[in-house]
């Protein structure tokens, strides 16, 4: 098992989790959402190959109301 | 009156822009931008709550992009990076390249970094970005802005979410007579009036969220807002006639028979 932090939260995950099944646990559409590995964006094209790596930080984010 | 606000490559009928903060729920929401008569509206980015899964309506199902163009902001971010990120994820989630440069300094006032906006601006119109740059109400940032490509420059009237209105029409003035871009004046602006003030002061286009948010009755102020505006530009266009000192009578003086 290896740590990520996923939105904040510490997170212990199977090795070779990809971020697509990851991502998976949280929403029901992925085109509502976008995601970054360490700061750099994860193209949604690509999370069905991105594995999780060891203290990876992982930040998945929508839109909401804003001004 | 076809009197369209361009920004960069894009278009809008309205020279309004709104927001999506605030509201008791999406549906006053979307009453107010039907009443509001607008076609862009800013939108936030914010990390999905992980102890829920989103079966609900998200705000992307809920905006009809035929009708509207999204506006994404990055409110909350201090940094250069943070604003970069931000707009990069914006991107991602297909929002396009319009983003709504917010680099704020101070919590308490929520003023803008001027420095660092200048710096993400530049990054972010090299990547592509379509960047209107929020702003102090201070010409020597706004035309830095410029040079740096901000596709506009908008100028606060007073702090976010304050409702003071234009505090400093001077300032805007100055800033409209010495700007190439479209000059919107974003944050501040409380009621109607403040909106027909900016318009009429010759600005270009008016941001704003919590005026009508937090009105007691939204949909009402929506339609203020709409008509403040209206009043606002066509006065502009109109040009107003001289201010002057002393009273000058309406009706003839020649001709009076009463002493």
């Amino acid at each position: 098992m290896i740590v990520v932090s996923v939105n904040g939260d510490d997170l212990e995950l199977e090795a070779g989790t990809t971020i697509g099944a990851l991502v998976d646990r949280y929403v029901s559409d992925r085109s509502r959402v976008a995601v970054e590995r360490n700061r750099a964006i994860v193209p949604r094209a690509t999370l069905d190959e991105a594995q999780v790596e060891p203290a990876d930080v992982i930040e998945i984010v929508t839109l909401v109301g804003g001004g | 009156m076809n009197d369209a606000l361009t920004v960069g490559s894009h278009t809008f009928q309205s020279r309004l822009i709104i927001g999506s903060g605030r509201y008791a729920d999406y549906d006053q929401m979307l009453a107010c931008w039907d009443a509001s008569g607008v076609d862009c509206v800013t939108v936030a980015l914010r990390r999905v709550d992980l102890d829920h899964k989103h079966e609900e309506r998200n705000l992307i199902d809920v905006i009809d992009r035929e009708r509207y163009t999204i506006l994404p902001n990055t409110a909350g971010c201090y940094t250069i990076e943070d604003a970069l990120r931000t707009a990069r994820l914006a991107r991602e989630l297909g929002l396009g390249t319009l983003i709504k440069l917010e680099v704020i300094a101070d919590e308490q006032t929520l003023l803008p970094n001027a420095t660092a906006t200048v710096a993400a601006t530049r990054e972010l119109a090299d990547e592509g970005f379509t960047v209107l740059a929020y702003t102090n109400d201070d010409p020597v940032s706004a035309l830095a802005l410029e040079k740096a490509g901000a596709a506009a420059v908008m100028p606060l009237g007073a702090p976010i979410g304050s409702g003071l209105g234009v505090l400093n029409p001077t300032n805007i003035k100055i800033i409209l007579s010495r700007a190439s871009v479209p000059i919107i004046v974003d944050a501040g602006v409380g009621t109607a009036s403040d909106v027909a003030v900016a318009m009429e002061l010759g600005c270009d286009g008016v941001l704003l969220n919590t005026g009508i948010a937090l009105a007691q009755d939204p949909v009402q102020m929506a339609h203020a807002m709409r008509a403040g505006c209206d009043a606002g530009r066509r006065a502009f266009l109109a040009g107003r006639m001289p201010r002057r000192e002393y009273a000058a009578p309406s009706s003839p003086v020649a001709g009076r028979f009463t002493t």
